[in-house]
């Protein structure tokens, strides 16, 4: 059922102008910004190997690309998200899945499992980028592994809190700007707040703000640094946002 | 089908009510329903009938009471009951961006047909539905009559033991909505309908039994035989070419109010017991009142209404 419903969600997006602009935008900006940097980094190429220990192409050319990549499923995926939820409500097509005998949890993972599926199509797309150059190139396959993980588990959490903000509100706009809005406050209490509070010594309210904020633990890993504690995070948060999401479709039952 | 799946109990709710904060939308109301018989819900707009139709569906949770589908408890298995629920809401729950055949074939599976029927399934419904033509069109592009039979095609392709529509004709033009309402009467063959409305005619039309809401609280409830009479030639039309004074209409036994419309034309309501028609026509020929027409007019449901307040005590 979780996999029809996800099925369904993706035939949705792209039977929607939508999915196809958000990705052909996304890949013209990516693609420009690896050619760019690719340039840059033949330019210097030659100081590179004067290094003791030069940084590779993977490190220079590709880990950028993965966090323009990362900044931009800022923006897609709460407009995406929009639609799975909200827009089904003022459509009042998510009766249909309501009426069903399917459970809510059912619901909200399909889509959820729907909307990350999609978004990695983008993900997979910016890792093939590098690769095209693997024949001429030496590539550093562990370093990119790792980039992919960051961007999917980024993704991931980007999608479950887009999906909550959808379940807010019954008007699409509000829900994509809700999203969005969430995205950035999370982002900010994990660049700030996790900061000072552990200069402080506030380790615990410290860790709760990392755990809120996607980026700081897309980071670690974006530098090929395998941080279970980053990871466990990024799967938190996740998780809290899709059971928050379950709760507040319940309450719609409940409430009318 | 034989006479005992004919009298199985499909639909069975006890003291059924909704509340929204201190607002009681619908008062506690139990319903019952047979195989084979159609249910309609009639009220004004406001009365409550999507109300008890989204508790009836699990679409909403009751404040109270509780709802059984074929034995099982709604609310305590939803998932098994829903399996044998087939639901039109007040809007079609329809995604535009499919094609009819993809849109049919994915409620199928949602409720539960195996992937390996799901396509015969879809034929089916789309067949008993008129839609065989449209099957590979966008869901978008279809005009609202066709639309609406797709809504109704989701809710029956999983060939449910209880179909429940909420205000299926409304916006249809009159070839569409006979249309509509012989495809329900169909459905009713084999499974149980219940279906709202606020047309007292569409009720006539489909319905076996009838349950009147008003203000969130059931005011009549019977069999269709139990309305006619209820509604049955209480208003008589006259035309006359040289009309009398109404005190002399209003003398003939049996005529309770007498309206002068324009045209020569009259509306006379008549008492509860007698028929009058005789008298009037006797009168006008003997006092050369020129009689041209006389007919009677169908109850509406403002009438209807009218009667039923005032005769039930106040609550």
């Amino acid at each position: 059922m979780i996999a029809l419903i996800a099925r369904k969600e993706l035939r949705a997006l792209f039977g929607s102008p939508l999915a196809w602009f958000v990705l052909a935008a996304v890949q013209c900006i990516l693609g420009y910004g690896f050619l760019k940097r690719l340039d840059d980094f033949l330019q210097i190429q030659s100081q590179l190997t004067q290094l003791n220990n030069p940084p590779g192409l993977t490190e220079l050319v590709a880990a950028p690309t993965f966090a323009t990549a990362a900044a931009l499923m800022l923006f897609a995926t709460p407009v995406l998200a929009m639609r799975f939820i909200a827009e089904e409500r003022r459509q009042h097509s998510l009766t249909l899945l309501l009426s069903a005998p399917v459970s809510l949890t059912e619901v909200v993972l399909g889509k959820f499992l729907g909307l990350t599926g999609f978004l990695s199509i983008i993900a997979l797309l910016v890792a093939v980028m590098p690769l095209t150059l693997s024949g001429i190139a030496v590539i550093d396959f562990g370093l990119l592994a790792m980039l992919l993980v960051a961007l999917l588990l980024l993704t991931a959490s980007f999608a479950a809190v887009g999906l909550y903000a959808s379940s807010l509100t019954a008007q699409p706009v509000a829900a994509a700007l809700a999203g969005f809005g969430l995205l950035i406050a999370m982002i900010f209490m994990g660049e700030t707040a996790a900061e000072s509070l552990r200069s402080r010594g506030w380790m615990a309210a410290s860790a709760l703000a990392q755990t809120l904020s996607p980026m700081k633990n897309f980071e670690p890993l974006a530098r090929g640094i395998a941080d279970s504690y980053a990871i466990s995070c990024s799967l938190l948060l996740t998780i809290v946002f899709l059971v928050l999401t379950i709760r507040r479709m319940d309450a719609m039952r409940l409430r009318g | 089908m034989n006479t005992a799946t004919l009298s199985e109990t499909t639909l069975c709710a006890r003291q059924l009510s909704r509340q929204y904060g201190k607002h009681l939308a619908v008062k506690p109301l139990d319903l019952v329903l047979q195989r084979g018989e159609v249910l309609g819900l009639l009220g004004p707009n406001g009365a409550g009938k999507t109300t008890t139709l989204q508790m009836l569906t699990g679409n909403l949770a009751p404040s109270g009471g509780s709802v059984s589908i074929c034995g099982v408890d709604l609310l305590e298995q939803p998932q098994t009951a829903k399996q044998r629920l087939g639901y039109l809401p007040e809007a079609p729950p329809l995604y535009r961006e499919f094609t009819v055949a993809d849109y049919l074939s994915f409620a199928g599976r949602l409720h539960r047909i195996p992937s390996g029927r799901v396509w015969e399934a879809v034929d089916c419904a789309a067949q008993r539905c008129g839609l065989t033509g449209v099957l590979n069109k966008m869901i978008g592009t279809l005009s609202k009559g066709y639309q609406q039979r797709v809504g109704i095609a989701q809710a029956i392709v999983h060939e449910p033991d209880i179909i429940v529509l909420d205000e299926p004709t409304v916006g249809l033009d009159p070839n569409q909505l006979r249309e509509i309402r012989a495809m329900i009467r169909e459905l009713a063959q084999q499974s149980s309908v219940v279906l709202s409305t606020h047309i007292l005619q569409e009720v006539e039309a489909l319905c076996d039994r009838v349950l009147i809401l008003h203000h969130g609280s059931v005011i009549f409830s019977d069999s269709i035989a139990g309305l006619r009479a209820l509604t049955r030639e209480r208003t008589l039309l006259l035309r006359l070419g040289t009309p009398p004074p109404p005190a002399a209409l209003l003398a003939i036994p049996g005529i309770a109010a007498v309206e002068s419309l324009t045209d020569g034309r009259w509306r006379l309501r008549c008492a509860a017991d007698g028929d009058p028609t005789a008298q009037i026509v006797a009168r006008a020929a003997a006092e050369g009142w020129d009689l041209q027409e006389l007919g009677t007019a169908g109850a509406n449901l403002e009438d209807v209404f009218a009667q039923l307040t005032q005769e039930s005590p106040a609550t």
